[in-house]
């Protein structure tokens, strides 16, 4: 496994957020990690180790926790092994943060493949003039993934594409069942997230504004997909904010506000959840009517090796690579099912779509949501802050 | 005369290379970020090279940013005292006592600087939370029968913050309290002196350059923080530093982003001018022996 020692510090960090390792594991731990960097030379000797390294490096940026644990363990390592490439991977707090590196480097030299979420970050990629055409000749496994998921980005990008769809999700919303009973979330719907009741016990996303609407635009009573009134949209975000303990800013944050029983309500990412679940915490989840889904791509940074990039892609588009990486991190995978049989822990993944059309799920349309967005996320970043 | 002249000018040949690393690290980035301070954002990540004042406009005419400069200096001032009143015991201990291994001591000071900022601060998680030692301990007292809420909130931010700066103020009264002649306490008690009058008269002033130059350190480097409300904190806990951080990693407006930046520069550095004005800032260096 090639992993740098920032990014096994990383590793374990979000593994002590998400309640796998205890403390006392974790300092021992640590303890360890300086020892053996102390020992063995620490940097210089991974330097020289990488110097020594054949092979071609792509560097790979996505989401931490659960996801990049299930990504490097199912897909990097096996292609690595197989190939003599080496993935570099690291955790981005979001694609702003990337594209803030890259323009201030003027270059995307370091950033190959991005985890990118969302056919709104695909366009604005692709509109910034980092986008790439991929040879879907290298990627022969692309021809087993839903049609229904591919369209949004060939609406973009005409003839080719840029990225490989990869896996989809919602953010619906979770709560504790210690505390809430499944009859009055469900009731609720989106409004449990408005219940003073629970006031200092709900948490939210902060990272990024278009999800804090979609759910105002839902407790507002309009179709997310085309707001008419932004100021009844921005009512309701305020009235959630004054019930607010705690804005979370990632996955890893997510899972332990609700894992320790800081938050009992919040809106969440469901593969997050279903990992929650999974480690037996009295979490439950649904996705409220109209609630958000998303997509997710493996994108190709210009100015990548394409062909390693590609031979990547193929790899992890591969079925076995594909469920196993879906069973990990807990979303499932952009195949389609009536092409490729799926397991019965994908069958129970939240969001699943059997039917591979996914007509059920209703996503952020670009059209609508980015010509608005200079303005309002600025609208949402000083609600945020009590303005 | 020639002799006297390049004598004159020795001190600047010595300091030449430090002032050209300041130039080159410092002022210079600092001009390109007031240059861009003037560039216009048209749309997410995309700016324009330009020569106007909008974004100084904003910035002067909206409360929003005046709130923050506000609850940035409260909070620095809040943090300050306190590290102030916690920081002069400690190092009064360290300076005075008789304790042979000294080094110990200024050790156990030192030993945070090797764990990470980010896991000192995350650490109050399992201290305060629901589920921390502190809940634990109360709940297993039957002290509590719900935990008590300790977290995301401004009382867990100003303990972060002093949690980390802390050590910056003990080391600097404590090396202001070790050049102070030992004899001037026992003197100022022959004359008649109590132990308190002592150090109210004697200690406590001549102690005053360090705990001066500990209070700036402390307030400078709080209120450029950003991560620790981001933290620890709730959704009304937040430094000018945030607003930065949403304008260029969120809204990716970088001219807006360099106004900000700018501005906590210049506003940190009137305080510097300042404090130097009331509080001497050559006797600063007496802090440093």
């Amino acid at each position: 496994m090639k992993m740098d020692s920032t990014r096994r510090y990383e590793v374990l960090r979000e593994r002590v957020g998400n309640g796998n390792v205890d403390r006392r594991s974790f300092m021992r731990l640590l303890g360890f990690a300086g020892l053996a960097a102390g020992v063995s030379g620490g940097v210089m000797t991974g330097l020289s180790r990488r110097a020594l390294a054949g092979g071609t490096e792509i560097y790979f940026e996505g989401w931490g926790g659960v996801v990049s644990e299930a990504l490097r363990k199912y897909a990097f390592d096996p292609y690595e092994k197989k190939t003599g490439n080496t993935v570099v991977d690291s955790t981005f707090g979001g694609e702003a943060e990337v594209l803030t590196k890259v323009r201030a480097a003027g270059s995307a030299k370091g950033h190959n493949v991005l985890h990118s979420s969302g056919v709104d970050w695909y366009k604005r990629w692709v509109d910034a003039g980092y986008g790439t055409k991929l040879n879907e000749a290298n990627i022969p496994n692309l021809a087993n993934v839903m049609a229904a998921i591919i369209k949004p980005f060939h609406a973009i990008t005409p003839g080719y594409l840029s990225a490989v769809p990869y896996d989809y999700g919602t953010t619906g919303i979770a709560y504790n069942t210690e505390h809430v009973s499944k009859e009055k979330a469900e009731k609720l719907g989106a409004n449990l997230l408005l219940d003073k009741s629970l006031k200092g016990k709900i948490g939210g996303w902060g990272g990024d504004w278009a999800n804090r609407a979609w759910y105002g635009a839902l407790q507002s009573g309009q179709d997310p997909n085309n707001i008419t009134d932004w100021d009844a949209v921005w009512a309701k975000v305020r009235e959630h904010r004054a019930l607010v303990l705690k804005y979370w800013s990632s996955g890893a944050e997510l899972m332990d506000l609700l894992a320790k029983g800081e938050i009992w309500v919040t809106e969440a990412w469901s593969g997050r959840v279903a990992a929650l679940q999974a480690q037996g915490h009295p979490i439950g989840y649904f996705d409220p009517k109209n609630g958000l889904a998303w997509m997710e791509s493996m994108f190709v940074l210009k100015g990548s090796p394409m062909a390693e990039a590609e031979e990547l892609l193929n790899f992890m588009l591969a079925p076995e690579t594909a469920i196993a990486v879906a069973e990990g991190q807990k979303y499932p995978s952009s195949l389609d099912p009536e092409k490729v049989k799926m397991t019965k822990i994908i069958e129970g993944l939240p969001a699943y779509d059997p039917t591979g059309k996914l007509a059920g799920l209703v996503f952020r349309d670009p059209s609508k949501w980015n010509p608005v967005e200079k303005k309002e996320r600025k609208m949402w970043d000083r609600i945020k802050k009590g303005a | 005369m020639a002799q006297a002249r390049e004598q004159d000018l020795r001190p600047w040949y010595l300091l030449s290379p430090a002032l050209a690393a300041i130039a080159l690290l410092v002022v210079v980035p600092m001009s390109f970020i007031l240059v861009y301070s003037f560039y216009e954002n048209i749309d997410l990540g995309l700016d324009r090279p330009a020569f106007q004042f909008g974004n100084w406009h904003e910035l002067l005419t909206d409360s929003y940013y005046h709130v923050a400069i506000w609850k940035t200096l409260r909070l620095s001032v809040i943090v300050t005292v306190l590290a102030a009143l916690m920081g002069y015991v400690p190092a009064y201990f360290i300076a005075f006592t008789r304790f042979h291994h000294k080094w110990l001591l200024l050790l156990l000071l030192i030993i945070p600087f090797w764990i990470s900022f980010i896991i000192r601060t995350l650490s109050w998680i399992h201290i305060m939370g629901n589920e921390g030692v502190i809940n634990a301990l109360l709940l297993w007292l039957g002290v509590i029968d719900q935990p008590l809420h300790m977290m995301y909130n401004e009382f867990a931010v100003v303990v972060g913050f002093i949690h980390v700066f802390l050590p910056y103020m003990i080391l600097n009264v404590y090396v202001s309290l070790e050049g102070i002649d030992r004899n001037l306490e026992p003197a100022a008690r022959t004359l008649g002196c109590t132990p308190w009058q002592a150090f109210l008269e004697v200690t406590l002033p001549l102690s005053l350059p360090g705990l001066a130059a500990g209070c700036l350190l402390v307030f400078v480097l709080t209120a450029g923080s950003y991560v620790t409300p981001l933290i620890l904190g709730g959704p009304d806990d937040f430094l000018f530093g945030n607003l930065i951080y949403d304008a260029v990693m969120s809204e990716l407006n970088w001219p807006m982003g360099a106004t900000l930046s700018f501005t906590l520069l210049v506003l940190l550095g009137l305080v510097v001018v300042v404090y130097s004005r009331f509080m001497r800032l050559n006797q600063l260096t007496k802090a440093f022996g």
